[in-house]
């Protein structure tokens, strides 16, 4: 059995996870902690959030964010993806950035609006 | 005059101004410094944010667009690039004074019959923990390096120290690892984490920075810029062992010791503070000691979650609407007290005839705890609530629903605290 504190939200939930009972996860006060005991320990990811470059607007940069989470060994190279990117403004909250981040299935989107000066 | 004049347009003063529309109030400003509503969120670009408030996970600046979509959903006015510089009670039912000014108005005198304070907090720097060293350039508190990196684009160093595990500072490590920094230590004086779990797990744990508690930086060494930083162990007493010394060659050593909630106003203003808080005594509504004048978010006590923030501030903007729709709260106040394991409890006093639901308490512990019990206890002895909990710890925020049918059973002050069972 390894034990692992849930990261999904703030609460930070002590979970349990036993590897011989098909990951059966204990502790959880939601599906979704389940859900990331089990995958944790098979095919660690995460929600990948950092900037890109824009052009025109009232800041030099723009904050982005990866539509679901990635595999945790592809975060550097999904940030090398977002420093080639230059944008020019406006851009919309929720607008796709990079469709389909080093076919992760992901996309690399906005997550702020940032009107044209 | 206006009915409802909010300071600061944050998280804390949108989630006001929007619930006071909602309540009914159609006269409303909002005052921010900056030039964009939102506050620190926009700079927060990490996700983690609104799984209590909206059920999905959002980053900073998305959980503030959501609010700015909706205050601009409304009649709300709002005021950018205004600095409020004094705010002056009304005596006896008079309207009450905000001094404000900016470049397209000037100098403003606005009456209005109620405020929101919701100027949030500043982070404490390194003069106000007196660190020891050079005066070197790359010193910087983690938020103001958070502020640089994110929104204007600066990279503000290569190897990096940071001093204090809140929050902040565990963000910062990764964010700038992801960067291409090196982040070679995370420093806390205590013997236990200032910020979240989930935070130590993945910035910390998944980088692989080492995290050294009960250790402080001791010396910063540096002529132009940062060169050398030494740590050292503390003791229970919390004073750096000798012969503990290790030494970090970096350029640039990040603070996260903590948040200060920023009153200059509400002091000037004669509002009655609570010094464990720093930030005013309030009522069950958010109300301070000065009828009219409410209070929210960070600027009462410093919350973890923006989600916390959020409700807390809704139930001024729902205070502040039903004050101007001549619904004053009033009738005797349930004081509640501090007992063992507990540092602060918000709000700090109930009025009982005005609790139609169950009174929603904020506090802090101040040990880390496993399988303990959070009692209410009354002035003679007796515990009217009892809860269960079995995780806590000084960095995570706790909150307890006291319901009005058993606080009307209180005699005296009601004291919180806490027990291991």
């Amino acid at each position: 059995m390894k034990e692992l504190i849930c990261i999904v939200c703030p609460k930070g939930c002590h979970l349990k996870v036993e590897e011989e009972n098909d990951w059966a996860v204990s502790g959880n006060s939601c599906p979704k902690g389940a859900e990331y005991g089990r995958s944790e320990l098979q095919n660690p990811t995460r929600v990948l959030t950092t900037t890109v470059c824009v052009e025109g607007g009232l800041y030099p940069r723009i904050p982005v964010k990866t539509s679901r989470a990635i595999p945790k060994g592809l975060l550097m190279d999904a940030m090398a993806e977002a420093a080639k990117v230059r944008l020019a403004a406006p851009v919309r909250r929720g607008q796709v950035i990079l469709p389909d981040l080093l076919g992760t299935g992901a996309d690399l989107v906005a997550s702020r609006d940032m009107e044209a000066l | 005059m206006y009915d409802l004049i909010v300071v600061g347009g944050g998280p804390a003063g949108l989630a006001a101004a929007c619930k006071a529309w909602d309540g009914g109030v159609k006269n409303i400003l909002v005052l921010e410094r900056d030039r964009e509503l939102g506050g620190i969120l926009n700079q927060c670009i990490h996700n983690g944010f609104g799984l209590q408030r909206f059920k999905e996970e959002l980053t900073g600046p998305e959980y503030a667009g959501r609010y700015i979509d909706m205050l601009k959903a409304t009649g709300v006015q709002a005021k950018l690039d205004t600095m409020v510089l004094q705010i002056v009670p009304g005596e006896g039912g008079a309207p009450h004074q905000v001094h404000a000014i900016n470049g397209a108005d000037g100098y403003m005198v606005l009456e209005t019959r109620t405020i929101v304070l919701a100027m949030g907090c500043r982070e404490r720097t390194r003069g106000a923990i007196s660190t020891p060293g050079e005066r070197c350039a790359g010193v910087f508190t983690a938020g103001a390096a958070q502020r640089f990196l994110n929104m204007e684009g600066y990279m503000v160093g290569r190897r990096v120290v940071i001093l204090g595990s809140g929050d902040i500072g565990l963000i910062m490590a990764r964010r700038m690892t992801l960067e291409g920094a090196k982040v070679l230590a995370c420093v806390e004086l205590m013997p236990y984490s200032g910020g979240l779990t989930r935070n130590i797990v993945q910035c910390l744990e998944d980088y692989g920075i080492p995290l050294y508690l009960s250790h402080t930086i001791t010396n910063i060494k540096g002529h132009q810029r940062v060169e050398q930083v030494t740590v050292s162990e503390v003791g229970p007493d919390r004073r750096p062992i000798p012969g503990t010394e290790m030494a970090f060659d970096c350029d640039t050593v990040l603070l996260s010791v903590g948040l200060i909630p920023e009153n200059e106003l509400t002091r000037q203003a004669g509002i009655a503070m609570d010094r464990r808080t720093s930030g005013a005594v309030v009522f069950e509504n958010m109300e301070t000691g000065v009828p009219g004048i409410f209070a929210c978010g960070n600027v009462v006590h410093v919350h973890d979650l923006v989600d916390y923030v959020s409700a807390e501030s809704e139930r001024a903007g729902a205070a502040a609407a039903a004050w101007v729709q001549g619904k004053h709260a009033a009738g005797e106040a349930l004081e509640l007290l501090n007992g063992d394991g507990v540092s602060y409890t918000v709000p700090q006093r109930l009025r009982l005839d005005a609790l139609e639901k169950p009174a929603q308490v904020f506090f802090r512990v101040n040990r880390v705890t496993r399988d303990a019990q959070i009692l209410a206890t009354d002035a003679g002895g007796k515990a009217i609530a009892r809860f269960k909990r079995e995780h806590m710890a000084p960095g995570e925020m706790e909150q307890v629903a006291l319901p009005p049918q058993l606080l009307k059973l209180a005699r005296g002050p009601l004291t919180l605290s806490i027990r291991e069972v």
